[in-house]
């Protein structure tokens, strides 16, 4: 009997604000241990949560982005569980009246060839709810010691229904969620610094079945690699259990990276009895129309909609779009430098091959980058108008891109404008046909490819700064007269 | 729900954290089972129609600007830790 | 002037001795220091009093007041701050084991209005661990008697607190009320003591026992005492959410402008079986009293409340409290078992060894009200049980202006008389709780003595927000009778 994987995400993402969820802590990432707290953040005895609006907000737009309700009532539960990692031994989360439910997240799985784009899905979610991220325990010997610098900061968790059904969906659910947190400025995702984090639950039931299987958690999978690893690990682990006709326990699983093997953490028959209960310190959120429409009115377009009218507008291949939109900022440049240029492919071509090359040679980030879209357009209508050749062109935007400087200002600097003086061409074009008698033969027997041996001597000639299409003219011209 | 005034002490000490000997247990069991007992006559009430009384007052969207205040100094975060190094709070190792 | 003028005057005329430069903060509390010294070592009000500290904070308020620059009423006037509430730098042990070698790097919000005032804070008072009891007895260090007969208990949870006032070694105090622990030791030791409206006192730096229920309350001797205590820690504070955004009326000038009469309800469920006669005698005395100086008394029924508060109450105070507690773990401050295998086991032993029998009770008890099966039948349905007991004063309060009660059901009990039945003490807690799960204000005054010499309390319970008003009432009959006159011989 065949079967099918289902799958259902947790995402925690961290929410960029300067000051934790509950208190006014700052919040940070890679600050010396224990030197992001308050007397809230290590729950010293007598203190008190309060609310940080900013992290409200962004929960919001996400939701908005998402296409999920908002509810216009929510409030704050504590989830009760010993931990060291956990300074109160509970969480201030959601439980049943979560900020945002419903809504989805579009993905896209991949083309049948890298160039080609790929099939989109909408993959419906569950909820979203705001809690408290905990410290970070760093393990030494037979000790562990605890940082609370992480303790606090504002969490989304973001729970996808179990519609996933394979490993790469999942792959591109984390990829297209973190690409509409950073569109959002919501969350900057860096899984390296543990700003989102993934669970998966992976069951596996015969195809065509509508009843779940029983599920495992995948935990710890902290890499969006690791994700895609890792559930098709446990996908093929399932399958071969009740293939053999075994039965699934339900567990949780932690996933080794670097080992490619997964093993039980607890079995879920003891599982947490977390026993929620709505928070007395805090008091609930209302949000109203007017709140949710200001958050609207600043929502960014989304990736996949933006890639659309990419297509759409400009007439952008799907290469090209696929190397802008991971970049907001990126695909701000192109628009502006496209509409200065009215040549959006030719700037198109400009950011991906050569704009990128430098900035990753020069390890570099556009925003620190000194080439503006004027720059840029500037140099398209240089090459479209014909004042220099492409080839030059290459060598002009290394120039702006390590100085700044305007492309006609570096052209008329070093005076690389194309010569179309027609006594100057005429010259080095004789020179040529004199130069390659060999060349003169084959191109008149037919051999087409041959007059390039005479144009590049006519570039050698001028130091690139003839005009190819006058200089093709000519040499035919010469060579039929 | 069995039998509402028993009190299931070894899970819910566990759930506490709470190491408790043999004689608390006992005495704690009983004890509890008496206000168990006593709390039953909640029963009694309809409160069928009733929102429950979370505050005092309807209060909602009580809130700071996000705005970062100086916190504790490491030393001052520190300084009630029964044990600390490197300027971390030392546990033994956690194994669940 | 004489120490023995000194100890007993109330706060307000200290207050004015103090304007009028004709005692110096320094003397004052030279005074009290050496009334402690004399009384203490029978009474046991105080876990730690740094006496060095305190006579600095005099000098200063001294030096402040020589320069013109008195802070008003509180400059230079010692509180004493029950050890359940935050000082920066001072022990804060909530009685507890698990906290004892504690030392908190903040100050509560109230303490720091205080010290803002001028105020000099007055050592670490004992109190039940944790909050959790009505005697002290629960105290993990020692017991504080009362000074009116060191054989009984002092009440609680802020036994230490109403201790320390009636004897004499403070002249004003802070406690904390969940379920009557501010007003019934003010009752068992003779002196004022107000629960003010739950969002009046801002809660931040108060050790949390039952969130939704808890408020800081002033004790003093007089109720104008109280008045200026109330007005000094009262109003919104950013910090606590479930403060109430609302000005802040002077109370103590609001005290002469509110001469009466009022409509004042008598809950007749009250009066019934298992209060004593004494107790119940007293009260009826005081009732009379306000009937004579013409104000309107109307009997009122608070059905829901009379039957059901303390059921609610310790469904909603323990849940709450295992939660709040679950935080002494061992790990970031607080007693740490010295053997452990691992952080879990490390929380079993650490808690197991820091905590006190009543407040493992309470743990275990709480516990399972919130475990996986349970929320429902109990800690929901107490949420809805408190919309009930809530709308029973709200009913009483369309009719009258406040309700007059009792506090407790007897006077001071015996040390050692309640301990082993749990159920028989939180039962003593009757006519207390029911305020808390409303969240309404509510006062004890001295009302009289039984024929064996112990205070008799009377209680006073207002609409919400309505201080002012409770303590004028209050004031009407402090001033008709001559309690106030009577101190503890020790
Ligand atoms: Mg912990
Ligand atoms: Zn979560």
């Amino acid at each position: 009997m065949p079967y099918e994987p289902v799958i259902g995400l947790e995402v925690h993402v961290q929410v960029k604000t300067r000051s934790k969820m509950f208190t006014r802590a700052a919040a940070g990432y890679g600050e010396p241990p224990n030197t992001l707290t308050d007397p809230v953040v290590l729950a010293l005895p007598g203190v008190l949560p309060v609310m940080n609006k900013a992290a409200l907000d962004r929960v919001i737009k996400v939701g908005l982005m998402l296409g999920c309700e908002i509810a216009p009532v929510c409030k704050w539960d504590r989830k009760n569980y010993f931990y060291p990692d956990s300074p109160k031994n509970y969480q201030i989360s959601q439980y049943d009246q979560p900020i945002c439910t419903g809504g989805a997240v579009e993905i896209e799985l991949p083309g049948p060839a890298r160039n080609l784009l790929g099939e989109h899905r909408r993959i419906p979610l569950t909820r979203i709810h705001l809690e408290e991220d905990v410290g970070k325990l760093n393990h030494a010997g037979g000790e562990s010691l605890v940082d609370y610098n992480r303790a606090g900061t504002p969490l989304m968790e973001i729970v996808s229904e179990p519609a996933l059904h394979s490993a790469e969906e999942a792959f591109a659910f984390l990829t297209a969620l973190r690409l509409i947190m950073i569109y959002g400025g919501v969350s900057d995702c860096d899984m390296e610094k543990g700003q989102m984090r993934c669970d998966a639950n992976v069951s596996v039931r015969p195809v065509g079945g509508q009843k779940l299987g029983t599920k495992v958690e995948l935990k710890n999978l902290n890499s969006i690699s690791f994700v895609r690893a890792g559930i098709a690990h446990e996908i093929k682990r399932q399958t071969a259990i009740v293939e053999a006709g075994g039965a699934m326990v339900q567990e949780t699983r932690d996933y080794d990276g670097q080992t490619g093997t997964s093993q039980s953490l607890r079995s879920k028959e003891m599982a947490h009895d977390y026993r929620y209960f709505p928070d007395p310190d805090l008091m609930p959120v209302k949000v109203d129309a007017a709140w949710k429409a200001g958050i609207r009115a600043e929502l960014p377009e989304l990736p996949f909609d933006k890639q659309r009218r990419f297509f759409a507008e400009y007439q952008l291949p799907y290469t090209i779009t696929s190397v802008l939109l991971p970049d907001r900022g990126l695909c701000d440049f192109f628009e502006e430098a496209a509409k200065l240029s009215g040549r959006p492919q030719a700037v198109g071509n400009w950011i991906a091959n050569d704009l990128l090359r430098e900035l990753g040679g020069a390890r570099i980030a556009l925003a620190a980058c000194q080439v503006r879209p004027a720059h840029l357009a500037g140099l398209v209508k240089l090459v479209e108008t014909g004042v220099i050749s492409g080839n030059l062109a290459k060598e002009v935007f290394v120039g702006m891109f390590q100085s700044g400087e305007a492309p006609e200002s570096i052209v008329a600097r070093q005076g690389l404008r194309q010569t179309t003086d027609a006594g100057e061409l005429d010259q080095w074009c004789a020179e040529a046909i004199a130069a390659n008698p060999k060349s003169v033969a084959d191109f008149k027997g037919g051999k087409e490819n041959a007059i390039n041996a005479m144009k590049g001597f006519v570039m050698k000639q001028s130091k690139g700064k003839a005009n190819p299409k006058l200089v093709d003219e000519i040499l035919r011209r010469k060579i039929a007269g | 729900m069995a039998n509402p005034t028993d009190i299931d002490i070894d899970y819910v000490a566990n759930l506490a954290r709470l190491a408790l000997t043999a004689q608390e247990k006992e005495t704690f069991s009983r004890q509890l089972g008496d206000v168990l007992r006593y709390v039953e006559k909640l029963g009694e009430v309809d409160v069928s129609q009733v929102e429950p009384t979370a505050h005092a007052f309807p209060l909602c969207n009580i809130w700071a600007d996000d705005v970062p205040q100086p916190g504790l100094s490491v030393e001052a975060a520190l300084r009630n830790a029964p044990e600390q190094r490197d300027n971390m709070v030392v546990v033994p190792i956690v194994v669940e | 002037m004489a120490d023995s003028e000194l100890i007993f005057k109330p706060a307000a005329e200290l207050a004015a001795l103090l304007a009028a430069k004709q005692l110096s903060s320094v003397e004052l509390t030279q005074a009290l220091i050496a009334r402690t010294r004399a009384v203490d070592d029978r009474v046991r009000a105080f876990n730690s009093f740094d006496e060095a500290d305190a006579l600095a904070q005099a000098r200063a308020s001294d030096a402040r007041r020589a320069a013109g620059q008195a802070r008003g009423a509180l400059d230079g006037l010692p509180v004493g701050f029950k050890d359940v509430i935050a000082v920066a730098g001072q022990p804060l042990t909530c009685s507890s084991r698990m906290l004892a070698n504690f030392v908190s790097p903040y100050d509560a919000t109230v303490t720091r209005k205080l010290k803002d005032a001028g105020a000099i804070p007055w050592g670490r008072l004992n109190m039940d661990e944790f909050a959790m009891g009505s005697s002290t007895e629960n105290s993990a260090f020692h017991q504080t008697a009362n000074p009116w007969d060191l054989e009984r208990v002092p009440g609680g949870s802020s036994g230490g607190a109403a201790a320390a006032v009636a004897a004499g070694e403070a002249p004003l105090a802070l406690g904390s009320d969940t379920g009557g622990s501010v007003r019934q030791p003010a009752s068992f030791c003779g002196v004022v003591g107000l629960k003010p409206t739950y969002g009046l006192v801002s809660r931040y730096g108060l050790v949390a026992f039952a969130s939704s229920l808890d408020q800081i309350g002033p004790l003093a001797r007089t109720v104008e005492d109280v008045a200026m205590l109330l007005g000094a820690i009262a109003g919104h504070d950013p910090l606590d959410s479930t403060s109430y955004p609302a000005p802040v009326p002077d109370y103590c000038a609001e005290l002469r402008v509110r001469p009466g009469p009022w409509k004042l309800g008598v809950p007749k469920e009250y009066f019934g079986a298992g209060l004593d006669a004494e107790v119940g005698g007293a009260v009826q005395a005081a009732i009379e009293f306000y009937r004579g100086t013409g104000c309107e008394i109307r009997e009122v029924s608070l059905p829901v409340a009379s039957s059901y508060a303390v059921a609610a109450y310790y469904i909603i105070a323990t849940a709450e409290a295992s939660s709040n507690l679950a935080r002494y773990d061992g790990v970031r401050y607080g007693h740490r078992a010295a053997e452990a295998t691992g952080a879990v086991d490390l929380y079993f032993k650490s808690r197991a060894e820091g905590f006190g029998p009543e407040v493992k009770r309470r743990i275990i008890l709480g516990t399972h009200m919130l475990s996986s099966g349970y929320y429902d039948a109990y800690y929901l349905r107490a949420q809805k049980v408190r919309t009930l007991i809530r709308n029973d004063f709200l009913r009483a309060f369309q009719e009258v202006d406040a309700l007059l009660a009792p506090v407790a059901p007897t006077a001071a009990f015996k040390i050692g008389e309640k301990a082993s039945d749990p159920l028989a003490m939180y039962l003593s807690d009757i006519y207390t709780i029911s305020l808390n799960l409303a969240g309404l204000p509510g006062i004890s005054i001295p009302c009289g003595f039984t024929r064996g010499g112990l205070p008799v309390g009377l209680q006073i319970i207002g609409q919400p927000f309505q201080e002012a008003r409770l303590l004028a009432i209050a004031r009407a009959y402090e001033q008709g009778h001559g309690w106030r006159g009577r101190h503890p011989t020790l």
